[in-house]
């Protein structure tokens, strides 16, 4: 029988960038190196997951299994997994589940889908009080992980051994409610999470049957000091240094990002120690397949990485709810009501439209009687998320309340037929062009009323983003 | 389609608006009452007894016949509430001419009002039905700056001179404005002033867009072989058109944003009504919805007042000042006066009012014979259209 394998994977590296010096400048506080990853402020955790997912499954949706890991998440008692499933058009007989909570629910995830041969996507919007370590030392981020037969012609890595330790330690916490994150004085728990980690390596890499030293250690925790003496134990070239690629620990999404770290860079044959520390440590060791070579999304993580612009940090703390800016003289915006979002959930999640089966017109959203040609309920279902679209028209609303503002719109023709209205999500000012070509990214529009509306917004088609590639969505 | 139209079958015979502005000191009763007493008033030797039925047109202020019934105490007559976004007025007018048309009634009164002021809100705040969040959430001034971009790439009109063209109209309307002591805002503005005053959405600024006021108007109605009994100057209703299109503007890539399809094909009805074949020489003059300046140059080509790609250079030309062949908006239109949206169509029928009668003071044109009105409620490629051609004798 074959072992499992990681098949595909897939980043999702937000635009911003907050810089340390800015925090530092703005409290008063010693200066900071490097920046850190921001989510948007219409992006959460379920959204940038989607985001990830879509990189990682390209046009592929047959999938068994998705399970879904945050600290963050931006529903509880209601599945954030059947969100990012739905924007995903994923079959119904597709598991999506949730596991979260805790930076460990990430093994949960990752273990449940690597038995299901589904997809593991993990996604963190990590912050803290102003000032805090928690805010400089975080980041936001998504990854999925895709698994299946080490046989497949496409795998990447195969699981050569999981191995976790288990234990209780108050280091780190929050009461379900709170923003920011306790955590203990940092010396207590270094001695617990060091040994729990030395115990899980030796364990792993001995049921692996690897007697040498592995060629790459992913080591992640968001306890940075033990983290760092862990590193200590390994060949300094041997470390892929997320903590450094990401500007700091992105939650359930750091060990994803590292493991596309070190599989960006890996050769086949290669052996990949993954390590996550937090409540325990969970170790797991993989070889690399010929087939990492030809992996879709190889090297594109660096690229994002290396790209971004800067948000000033009072525009990060109003993004974060930390800084209570006057409202417009506006009505506070309609909330979603339950039952026409249930009615249009393929719509609203998934940017299914309708195409007329008698003239081809395409209809965004669906409708039942033809603009093309009048014909009453002769329609198709047609996913029109992942195509490629035109910028038929634009304008920049300077009006229109945004925490980023000014808001730019675009009027977009569709490859294959279709238009649609909406915002352009990051847009610089003055950086998009009649003409431009586009793609839809899901966004988190605003909440109201305690329900979070999602749907989709315009972006630039960057080919050297993680994200799909004009090529990969074809016709 | 057959669209015979009410061609000289009913006239106005009395009308009444209040000036348009911020209101603190009126409720919507209050410039309701304002608008009907002053209507009554136009009329000699009569009371509001006479008066039938009512139609009124609100889209926000009220809802049900009683919004108007309640403060006139209207003694148990037939009052209908009608709501036709930003041709809501016309609509209340057009449907009061068709009940006096049908012979159901001798004398209808239309009414129109709208308070947007108690709000507390800044813009138009629309009521808001529940839905599924997917719905377009663009601001009006984004919506219809669209017009610009297009209509400067499918003309090759560069982008300094649109914005000439815009500033134009904007300066001629509130030149007309300043001119009308009904109007919200009554000072000529410069047109260095409107060029530069601040950005709102793509190039439109803030003076390329109509204000926000509330305001009353009413017309009193009456068949035309009846509307010498109530006055000696009655104006006769040669065309009333309302279309609404499929809405689909946003959603099909055929729509180029050029035209409101809308106004011309309501145009197109009109001037059949009418028996109007060349608009451009035979309209003395329009009110037409300059919501904003974009819209009115664009309107100016669906009407049939200039070719196609030709509205600009008229405009520049000074064909649409008020001492231009074809005025546009005499009495500064919505840029002037704001945009209380159930009042706006009886407003402009109220300008029609005073021209045909040489009763417009310092804006009076010179022997005007047949003017038009036009609304339209929505945005490109999604909106209804309102037009009206009114006139001083029947054919």
């Amino acid at each position: 029988m074959s072992t499992t394998a990681i098949v595909g994977y897939g980043a999702y590296v937000p635009r911003y960038r907050l810089k340390r010096s800015d925090i530092a400048a703005t409290l008063g506080t010693p200066p900071g190196r490097g920046a850190r990853l921001v989510a948007s402020y219409d992006e959460d955790s379920t959204s940038m997951a989607v985001e990830a997912a879509r990189a990682t499954l390209g046009g592929s949706r047959d999938l068994g299994a998705l399970y879904f890991a945050t600290t963050a998440p931006a529903y509880v008692d209601k599945s954030n997994a059947a969100i990012v499933h739905a924007a995903l058009g994923l079959g119904e007989r597709c598991l999506a589940a949730d596991t979260g909570g805790a930076v460990r629910s990430a093994t949960a995830a990752l273990r449940a889908a690597a038995l299901d041969h589904g997809l593991a996507v993990f996604a963190d919007v990590r912050g803290g009080r102003p000032g805090s370590a928690d805010e400089r030392d975080g980041a936001d981020a998504a990854v999925a992980l895709a698994f299946g037969h080490a046989s497949d012609e496409q795998a990447i890595a195969e699981i050569l051994a999981t191995v976790s330790i288990s234990g209780e330690v108050h280091d780190r916490w929050r009461l379900p409610g709170e923003s920011s994150s306790h955590t203990w004085e940092e010396r207590f728990a270094v001695g617990f999470l060091t040994a729990a980690a030395t115990k899980a390596t030796a364990a792993v890499l001995g049921e692996a049957g690897i007697t040498g030293a592995p060629e790459h250690v992913v080591v992640s925790s968001p306890h940075t000091r033990a983290a760092a003496q862990v590193r200590r134990g390994f060949a300094k070239e041997a470390i892929v240094d997320g903590p450094v690629l990401a500007g700091g620990h992105a939650g359930t999404a750091d060990i994803g990002l590292q493991l596309i770290a070190a599989l960006d860079r890996a050769a086949p044959g290669d052996t990949i120690l993954a390590v996550q520390i937090s409540d325990g440590c969970d170790a797991l060791v993989l070889r690399v397949l010929p087939g990492a070579l030809q992996a879709p999304n190889r090297g594109k993580l660096a690229v994002a990485l290396a790209g971004g612009e800067p948000v000033p940090y009072p525009a990060y703390l109003t993004w974060r709810g930390r800084l209570d800016r006057e409202p417009p003289r506006r009505p506070e915006p309609t909330p979603p009501a339950g039952p026409p979002v249930a009615r249009n959930a393929s719509w609203k999640f998934g940017f299914v439209g309708s195409r007329c089966t008698a003239c081809d017109h395409v209809h965004l959203p669906p409708q039942r009687v033809c603009t093309g040609c009048g014909v009453v309920d002769a329609m198709e279902d047609v996913r029109m998320a992942d195509r490629p679209a035109t910028v038929a028209n634009l304008t920049v609303d300077r009006l229109a309340y945004s925490l980023a503002p000014p808001v730019t719109n675009v009027v977009l023709d569709f490859d294959g037929g279709g238009r649609f209205a909406c915002q352009v999500a990051d847009a610089a000012f003055g950086s998009v062009a009649l003409g431009d070509r586009m793609d839809l990214t899901f966004r988190r529009l605003f909440t109201a009323g305690g329900i979070h509306n999602y749907f989709w917004k315009a972006r630039p088609l960057d080919v050297a983003a993680t994200g799909a590639t004009e090529a990969a969505h074809g016709q | 389609m057959a669209s015979n139209g009410i061609c000289d079958r009913v006239a106005i015979v009395g009308m009444g608006c209040t000036p348009f502005g911020e209101h603190w000191d009126s409720s919507v009763d209050d410039l309701m009452v304002d608008a009907v007493q002053e209507c009554v008033g136009s009329v000699p030797d009569f009371t509001r007894e006479s008066v039938d039925a009512y139609w009124l047109g609100t889209m926000g202020s009220g809802s049900s016949g009683m919004t108007l019934s309640r403060p006139l105490k209207i003694d148990h007559k037939p009052v209908t509430r009608v709501e036709n976004f930003c041709a809501t007025g016309s609509e209340a007018f057009r449907n009061a001419c068709y009940a006096v048309a049908s012979g159901a009634y001798d004398c209808v009164m239309a009414v129109g009002a709208e308070k947007l002021k108690d709000s507390g809100f800044s813009g138009l705040v629309l009521p808001a039905l529940p839905g599924d969040g997917t719905e377009s959430d663009l601001t009006a001034p984004a919506l219809f700056s669209l017009l610009v971009p297009a209509y400067s790439q499918a003309y090759g009109v560069d982008e300094d001179v649109m914005k000439r063209v815009m500033t134009r109209i904007a300066y001629k309307n509130h030149a007309n404005g300043a001119k009308n002591e009904r109007a919200q805002f009554r000072k000529v503005v410069s047109e260095e002033t409107i060029a530069c005053s601040p950005l709102v959405a793509g190039p439109l600024g803030i003076f390329d867009c109509s204000g926000v006021a509330d305001g009353a108007a009413a017309a009193l109605i009456v068949r035309a072989e009846d509307a010498h009994r109530y006055s000696d100057n009655p104006i006769y209703v040669k065309a009333l058109s309302l279309i609404a299109g499929p809405g689909q503007g946003s959603q099909d890539p055929r729509y180029d944003f050029t035209s409101f399809t809308e106004v011309v094909a309501c145009a197109k009805d009109a001037y059949a009504q009418a028996g109007v074949t060349d608009p451009r020489t035979q309209i003395s003059m329009a009110e037409v919805h300059d919501c904003f300046t974009p819209t009115e140059l664009v309107l100016m080509e669906d009407l049939g007042f200039s070719e196609r790609g030709a509205g600009w250079q008229d405009v520049l030309d000074g064909h649409f000042d008020l001492d231009g062949r074809l005025p546009v908006n005499p009495d500064g239109g919505l840029k002037s006066f704001g945009h209380p949206i159930g009042a706006s169509g009886l407003r402009m029928l109220f300008e029609m009012w005073l021209q045909l009668r040489g009763e417009a003071g310092e804006r009076q044109l010179e022997n005007p014979r047949l003017g038009l009105t036009q609304n339209l409620g929505g945005q490109p490629g999604a909106c209804v259209s309102f037009i009206s051609i009114v006139g001083r004798e029947p054919n």
